[in-house]
């Protein structure tokens, strides 16, 4: 047996090597206190290491590799997902080291980051790979000890046997462990045994991140890669004609050439390429519909009033329900375009060989990357590699593969390595943007003051279905018509944080807070009957959402938000479902010296259990900010084509100073684990709408506030304790 | 093209590039020092925040040919152990999403709390309000900063 090592020690691992394309790969950060100690690089361990699964290797030293298939944008699932495999595995945490893995079609499925469904996709299968390389673990001691498996248990990285007396670590049995045959079935720990998930584990890439190591796209460097920006044509308009003698010119700039529909300027750095694209001389003309904010308002009442929508969802008869309706109430509200704009700019690596590329970039799609790769090269998926690099931001901009796209067919063009960068204004005027929309609802609502008719048509501009036809209030309500017509533009558009109910969840749960009022209701009394209908008396059958967890969180939300307690504080409330997470919302508005002041936003999430409350507490306080700074502020208007706000100068986001407290509150309703990375966004818009209503009777109907006319003299100030 | 010396990070290096270089794509490009991040260009957003003579600057919008023979500090050069208190108390924290932005936030907190060692909340909201953070950490920025003064 090997010696026994005291693996308690607190190894302080440095950095910790480069990949061969000198990207930096992988790190573990085990605070200041401890001793520095000689340390294995990854490539170290991983010469050494004993593949157990997809997931995870073990060294003889003890050192636990978990490979993270899925992109990490912020989500912090290459934190999250590590965990769960190291709770079964019954690992010492700090032996842990976290590797991202390629794109690997073979090893792992649903290799992307969208919807907010890893997690709910992975957890088992994530539990299993930990637990059978511990059940393996085990049955090697068990063997080596000639005892049963049964008497032996396991903590932290160790391995234990009390009648002998014997021990060893995961390291020890490393090697004889790996030699098994895997078993088809394993079981699961109790959850109340869980010793890391829970727990406030730290970001796995933190100190690389916090000195400035090269983690992100836009960081990777090859020897002998060149340079590309591209210069992109306005939505509905083809290249005419192009001068590029003053763009040549530029010192440092090697090859401009013209693909597709755009103009590239090639070089060997990234400001030269700056400069020229800004003096190349493009000529557009129309190849399609040239469109304009003005077209789309008027589009917008042409669809509402007069365009034939699709019917999504029909129950009762709400014809008779407005007529025999004692009172109906109409609204529309509307949202415009938004940019996606992560701070980390559009970019990707590309190199094409004969008949094989390399891909390496920020990603949240490396599978549809390599599959577009294959069919612009006309070569088989296989012979594409793609490298998943930290993203700094996504927030479904890079679902997309058009900016990997650019970089394969300027690498085949030219015959080489190359890097295509996005500048800012490249961001902000390359589209795939969120939708705009704009929705028409009407309440039916009888003499006691109940809904018995709800309409709504959703109209969207390249939005498919503006409707989540079987969300609240649906199965709520006796008579339901939901409709839905688009707009196909030649302005493209693609998934946004929460797609559609980034909106949808403001317009409804506004419009829902004025049909409250309007049948003298308190907000969370008039939602709480509807939903106690909903989970009594369904209409139309199966519910799409789960009424007890709903009224679940605007409980917890209404009790911990004092809701109704204080007269002095306006309060606006909201709550959605979505991704399969549920989110109250509750905004406080105080008067101070004749102002409105937001003070507070308290949430109340249920997402079944939470994994790490550091990661789960960035997620709902990030979607706040997010809901809100876009509700506030987000706008992209167009110009023949061309957005008009082209950088932060003019695309307003959220800054420090205008965000409030936010109270984060969880709902423990026992289930298993289901994402955050988009659900605590829809609601903020109509908590914060809902409270300036309540405060200062202004109805904020379309987005952005600051925008409308309601808000020009509000005054609104927003504060944090 | 010009032959520029700076003084970066406490070594002086050489670099041959057009004066109108911005600094942050000699840092970047020419000098790999990638960790001063790209993002706006146009000194909205903070990410490629350096310290010239212990300042916080843009260095997106900072010519290279004026930089001179003034002292530059990346996050690359912020602490040689990754240890400066305000990178302790971001460890500590956790406080990034995507991180994309932190750099630039970290080196405008540790230029903040040179000039200003024990600031209040209002101070620091103000300093820091010129950052971006499109994932949304700000309560955590403020809450590291005020630990880093206490480090
Ligand atoms: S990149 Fe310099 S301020 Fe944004
Ligand atoms: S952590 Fe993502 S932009 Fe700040």
């Amino acid at each position: 047996m090997a010696t026994l090592t005291k693996t308690n020690r607190r190894d302080f691992l440095k950095i910790a090597g480069t990949t061969a394309g000198g990207l930096f790969i992988g790190f573990n950060w085990l605070g200041c206190d401890s001793p520095k100690m000689e340390v294995l690089s990854d490539e170290q361990v991983l010469s050494q290491a004993k593949n157990f699964n997809a997931y995870l290797s073990i060294a003889p030293s003890g050192d636990i590799v978990i490979y993270s298939p899925n992109p990490e944008l912020g989500q912090n699932i290459k934190t999250s997902f590590p965990m769960v495999v190291a709770e079964e595995l019954d690992a010492d945490w700090k032996k842990v080291r976290v590797l991202q893995a390629n794109l690997d079609a073979e090893k792992f499925d649903r290799q992307l980051t969208g919807g907010s469904g890893a997690m709910p996709h992975s957890w088992e299968r994530l539990r299993k790979a930990g637990a059978t390389a511990r059940y393996l673990l085990v049955a090697a001691a068990a063997k080596e000890w000639a005892v049963p498996a049964e008497e032996i248990t396991t903590s932290e990285g160790m391995i234990f046997h009390k009648g002998s007396g014997k021990e060893a670590s995961y390291g020890d049995m490393a090697i004889a462990a790996s030699m098994l045959e895997a078993p088809e079935e394993v079981a699961l720990k109790d959850k109340k045994d869980f010793k890391i998930i829970g727990t406030p584990v730290k970001n796995v890439d933190s100190r690389a991140i916090y000195t400035g190591k090269p983690l992100y796209g836009l960081d990777f460097y090859r020897e002998g890669m060149l340079h590309a920006m591209v210069q992109r044509p306005p939505f509905g308009m083809k290249i005419k004609s192009v001068d590029d003698a003053e763009a040549k010119a530029v010192t440092g700039v090697s090859d401009v050439l013209t693909f597709d529909n755009n103009v590239a300027v090639i070089g060997n750095s990234t400001w030269p390429l700056m400069k020229a694209k800004k003096l190349l001389k493009v000529e557009y003309e129309p190849d399609g519909s040239v469109e304009s904010t003005s077209d789309h308002d008027r589009i917008f009442r042409e669809m509402l009033d007069t365009g034939k929508a699709e019917e999504r969802r029909k129950d009762g008869n709400v014809e008779i329900a407005f007529k025999n309706a004692a009172q109906v109430i109409k609204a529309e509200y509307q949202c415009p375009f938004l940019s996606h704009s992560p701070m980390e700019p559009m970019n990707f690596f590309a190199h094409v060989k004969e008949n094989s590329a390399e891909l390496i970039g920020p990603t949240q799609t490396p599978d549809r990357a390599a599959s577009s790769a294959a069919e612009i090269l006309g070569i088989p998926k296989e012979n594409i590699t793609v490298e998943i690099t930290r993203l700094g931001g996504g927030f479904g901009r890079r679902l997309r593969a058009d900016y990997a796209d650019e970089a394969v067919k300027i690498s085949k063009l030219i015959n080489a390595p190359v890097k295509v960068t996005w500048s800012r204004e490249d961001d902000l005027t390359g589209g795939a943007y969120r939708p705009a929309v704009r929705y028409r609802f009407e309440a039916a609502l009888d003499g006691d003051g109940n809904m018995i008719g709800y309409k709504l048509k959703g109209a969207g501009i390249n939005a498919g279905n503006s409707t989540r036809e079987n969300n609240f209030p649906s199965g709520a309500v006796e008579n339901v018509l939901i409709e839905s017509i688009d707009h196909k533009s030649t302005i493209t558009t693609n998934a946004w944080r929460a797609p559609i109910t980034n909106f949808l969840a403001y317009a409804e749960q506004s419009f829902l807070d004025e049909v409250a009022l309007a049948a003298k209701k308190d907000p969370v009394e008039f939602r709480l009957a509807l939903l106690e209908k909903a989970k009594t008396n369904p209409v139309g059958g199966d519910l799409g959402y789960d009424a007890d967890r709903m009224i679940g969180v605007i409980k917890t939300a209404a009790d911990k938000s004092n809701w109704g307690k204080n007269p002095t504080i306006s309060q606006g409330f909201s709550v959605y479902f979505s991704h399969r997470t549920y989110v109250a919302q509750v905004a406080d508005i105080e008067m101070e010296n004749g102002s409105p002041v937001l003070k507070k936003i308290t949430a109340a999430t249920d997402c079944g259990m939470v994994i790490n409350p550091t990661g789960a507490n960035h997620q709902v306080r990030g979607g706040i900010v997010d809901g809100m700074g876009h509700a506030m502020y987000g706008n992209l208007t167009f110009e023949n084509g061309l957005p008009t706000q082209k950088n932060f100068d003019k695309y307003r986001l959220i800054r420090m100073k205008e965000v409030p407290q936010i109270d984060v509150h969880y709902v423990d309703s026992g289930f298993d684990p289901t994402g955050l990375g988009e659900p605590a966004l829809p609601p903020t818009g109509g908590a914060v709408a809902n409270a300036i209503y309540k405060a200062t009777e202004r109805r904020l109907r379309t987005q952005p506030f600051i925008e409308q006319k309601e808000f020009e003299d509000l005054n609104l100030v927003i504060k944090r304790s | 093209m010009a032959n520029l010396n700076l003084k970066i990070n406490g070594k002086t290096h050489t670099v041959d590039v057009e004066e109108d270089t911005p600094l942050l794509w000699v840092l970047r490009d020419h000098l790999g020092l990638v960790g001063t991040k790209y993002s706006c260009g146009i000194a909205q957003c903070g990410a490629c925040t350096v310290h010239l003579n212990g300042e916080a600057i843009f260095s997106c919008s900072m010519p290279v040919s004026i930089v001179g023979s003034d002292e530059v500090t990346t996050i690359e050069g912020l602490s040689e152990e990754g240890d400066h208190p305000v990178q302790q108390a971001w460890e500590e924290i956790d406080v990034a999403q995507c991180g994309y932005c932190q750099a630039g936030q970290i080196m405008n907190a540790a230029a903040l709390l040179k000039k200003n060692p024990s600031p209040s909340m209002e101070e620091i909201e103000n300093a820091m309000n010129r950052n971006l953070c499109r994932c949304g950490t700000y309560h955590k920025i403020r809450e590291a900063v005020a630990k880093a003064a206490k480090i």
